[in-house]
């Protein structure tokens, strides 16, 4: 079941400011209490967006301007602390397909990958030039281009990069790697046939 | 050609290179829990797959488990509805499951090892970022997603990038009243909280090696805290006397195998890194996290920094937010904040040394009025054992709620969450925003030593001068 290729992401785009967004604060773990992943993309960023009331905080993921944003710009270390797949279940349901950070942490982008959710790491300058004309023009489009590490919006462009990996897997479909490992039973045997502890 | 653990582990285990690049790696112990498994038994029935080594998986229940409730039903009817599932997919796939009732239940991250299952020279995963912790043995563990946790049902294999390894020598005798948590804050501070990032952390030097079993599973825990995927301690005499006699351990002439088997997996002296890094034992002090990650930490004697002594904006940006949610003043003393909960358990440290070293101090104290004091054994061996030597009653004359194994207050998911902005000692391993379950709680990450002494005085303090552990020092 190879999964569709992923050469492009386009759509418009939302600030999300800070560096170390952790796990936690995507998704926080009180809404993991859960036995399937839909209905997680209603509790992204909960406590971002919300008071303890309920009620909604000033924040860009409230404002109407970048309602049905599909790419979300933040800072550095993106994704650190749990490795919980339900933080990128989250943000995959709550309908964006990409992230653009300073740099992620290593079991979030494997498990966004995995999904077919695209992360991509630019610059602080660079990253700071989109969110500014983000903020200018909401309705800006913005393509990431996963063959050419390049992101356009309007007539600019910035270079991005991702792990070299990620970038094949995309390109050809396979970001789930299941169907792969699957074909690999027999060697998976044969190395396990050579660990003592595994075929005691 | 020399070679570190970490390379002959992986070289063992890889099974071929996919077309990425990744690696395909075998998986030689699957350790599940209710929180990131249920998905993965569900992706599995959707494709019609089998569980393919359903004797390497071990599972428990830690996350959703109310630590002040035993009987089921549960009075939340989604944590009843989790460990049911689990229970469920472990009988419907032959997986052997450390229930509520087996007296072995407890922290996935506490009862491997307790078991004997985490050995050293295998490869481990789990749905579960401290996954770090059994490195202590000289395993090479990772944190996987549930998407992996399907992958290793399927395949007893996952797809991975080979990491690079750093080795941190910490040299020296730490100083009385200095922990293993000191010595992991005080490297998460030097190197930062993604320092580790693409890297597995070797820890080594005299230091580690006088260090126990669990002082080192203490420090392995959080090498994701600094960004490091894995975290390991080679293994050693003390390792092979830790396992020696346990459920899980080899018995008998294949002990012995086993254990020359281990040694030779030990890094060769001469091989090399990709980075080392140096640290003096007797430079780390008492460290205490002022702000919301586990790197934004000081010694305590320290003061909390200021935000324009960030060196770049984006580290002043931090440090003014994180100075916001914890109500601190930037340049204030980390001592005398007044806490309102002190939580000693977790991963990092709800293991049986962690509550004897703390019970010979609080002997005849009491925790100081206001604050709420609870004690989570990390599983149900350890508090089996620490009711055996008395340590409960202790704790209960000290004021000190005495708990069921569990995740407890480490996390928001089961009954026990801060309320509102109180501010928590905590022995855990996360400070996260609305880690603890308030979105406005605050937590300070310590070790138990000093969760004591805060819960004692009311305050963040110098456990060592609450307690006199050897000759207080004054900066
Ligand atoms: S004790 Fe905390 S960190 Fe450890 S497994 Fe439980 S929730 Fe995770």
């Amino acid at each position: 079941m190879p999964s569709e290729p992923i050469k492009q992401v386009a759509g418009t785009g939302v600030y999300v400011p800070g560096d170390d967004i952790d796990t936690d604060r995507i998704i926080p773990a009180r809404f993991m209490k859960c036995i399937t992943f839909d209905g997680l993309g209603e509790y992204l960023f909960y406590d971002v967006r919300k008071t303890e009331q309920g009620e909604d905080k000033p924040h860009n993921l409230n404002d109407p301007r970048f309602q049905g944003a599909s790419i979300i710009i933040s800072g550095s270390n993106f994704g650190c602390g749990s490795s919980r797949e339900h933080a990128p279940q989250s943000i995959m349901r709550a309908g964006f397909k990409a992230v653009i950070a300073g740099s992620f942490a290593e079991i979030f982008y494997g498990n966004s990958t995995n999904l077919g959710v695209v992360c991509v790491t630019a610059t602080d300058a660079d990253r700071k030039v989109l969110a500014d004309a983000v903020e200018m023009n909401p309705q800006l489009e913005i393509t990431i281009d996963v063959n050419d590490h390049k992101i356009w919006f309007g007539d600019q462009y910035i270079t991005c990069d991702m792990r070299p990996g990620a970038r094949s897997s995309l390109l050809k479909g396979t970001y789930d790697p299941l169907d792969e490992l699957l074909e690999g039973a027999e060697q998976v045997n044969e190395t396990a046939a050579k660990l003592p502890y595994m075929s005691a | 050609m020399a070679q570190s653990l970490f390379e002959k582990v992986w070289n063992a285990h890889a099974v071929r290179q996919l077309g990425n690049g990744q690696t395909q790696l075998l998986i030689g112990t699957h350790l599940i829990h209710e929180v990131t498994s249920p998905q993965a038994f569900g992706m599995l029935r959707d494709r019609g797959l089998a569980v393919k080594y359903p004797e390497r998986t071990f599972a428990t229940v830690d996350h959703i488990v109310p630590t002040n409730e035993m009987t089921e039903p549960y009075s939340d009817a989604l944590a009843q509805g989790m460990i049911e599932e689990l229970r469920k997919n472990c009988a419907d796939n032959k997986i052997k499951f450390f229930d509520t009732n087996t007296g072995q239940q407890g922290i996935v991250h506490i009862v491997g090892p307790e078991q004997g299952i985490t050995q050293p020279g295998t490869t481990i995963a789990c749905g579960d970022s401290h996954t770090s912790t059994h490195g202590a043995f000289g395993a090479i563990a990772f944190g996987i997603g549930t998407s992996q946790v399907r992958d290793v049902l399927a395949t007893q294999t996952i797809a991975l990038n080979r990491l690079k390894v750093r080795r941190i020598n910490v040299n020296g005798k730490l100083r009385p009243g200095v922990y293993s948590k000191d010595v992991i804050l005080h490297i998460i501070r030097l190197l930062g909280t993604k320092g580790g990032t693409g890297f597995a952390y070797e820890y080594g030097g005299s230091t580690f090696d006088n260090m126990t079993m669990e002082e080192r599973m203490t420090v392995c825990n959080m090498s994701i805290e600094g960004g490091a995927r894995a975290g390991y301690v080679n293994p050693d005499a003390t390792t092979f006397e830790y396992l020696k006699g346990r459920p899980y351990s080899p018995q008998g002439a294949a002990w012995d195998e086993a254990v020359e088997r281990w040694k030779s997996m030990a890094s060769d002296p001469d091989c090399e890194y990709d980075d080392v890094v140096e640290i003096n034992a007797a430079e780390i002090e008492p460290t205490v996290t002022w702000g919301i990650t586990p790197g934004q930490g000081v010694g305590i004697n320290e003061n909390i920094p200021a935000a324009d002594e960030g060196e770049t904006q984006s580290e002043r940006d931090s440090i003014a937010e994180a100075l916001e949610h914890m109500q601190f003043a930037g340049g204030s003393p980390v001592k005398g904040k007044k806490i309102d909960v002190a939580f000693l358990g977790s991963c990092t440290n709800g293991r049986l040394s962690d509550l004897k070293e703390v019970a010979q101090y609080i002997q005849g104290r009491k925790v100081a009025d206001g604050v709420q004091a609870i004690v989570v054994p990390g599983s149900q061996v350890v508090s089996q054992i620490a009711v055996e030597l008395g340590l409960d009653k202790i704790y209960k004359d000290a004021g000190f709620e005495w708990r069921g194994a569990g995740c407890s207050m480490c996390l928001a998911m089961n009954p026990d969450k801060l309320i509102g902005d109180q501010l928590c000692a905590s022995s855990s391993n996360r400070n996260f925003k609305g880690r603890q379950g308030s979105p406005t709680g605050r937590t300070m990450l310590m070790s138990p030593l000093m969760v004591a002494a805060a819960a004692i005085t009311g305050e963040v303090c110098d456990a060592r001068e609450v307690f006199g552990v050897g000759a207080a020092v004054t900066v």
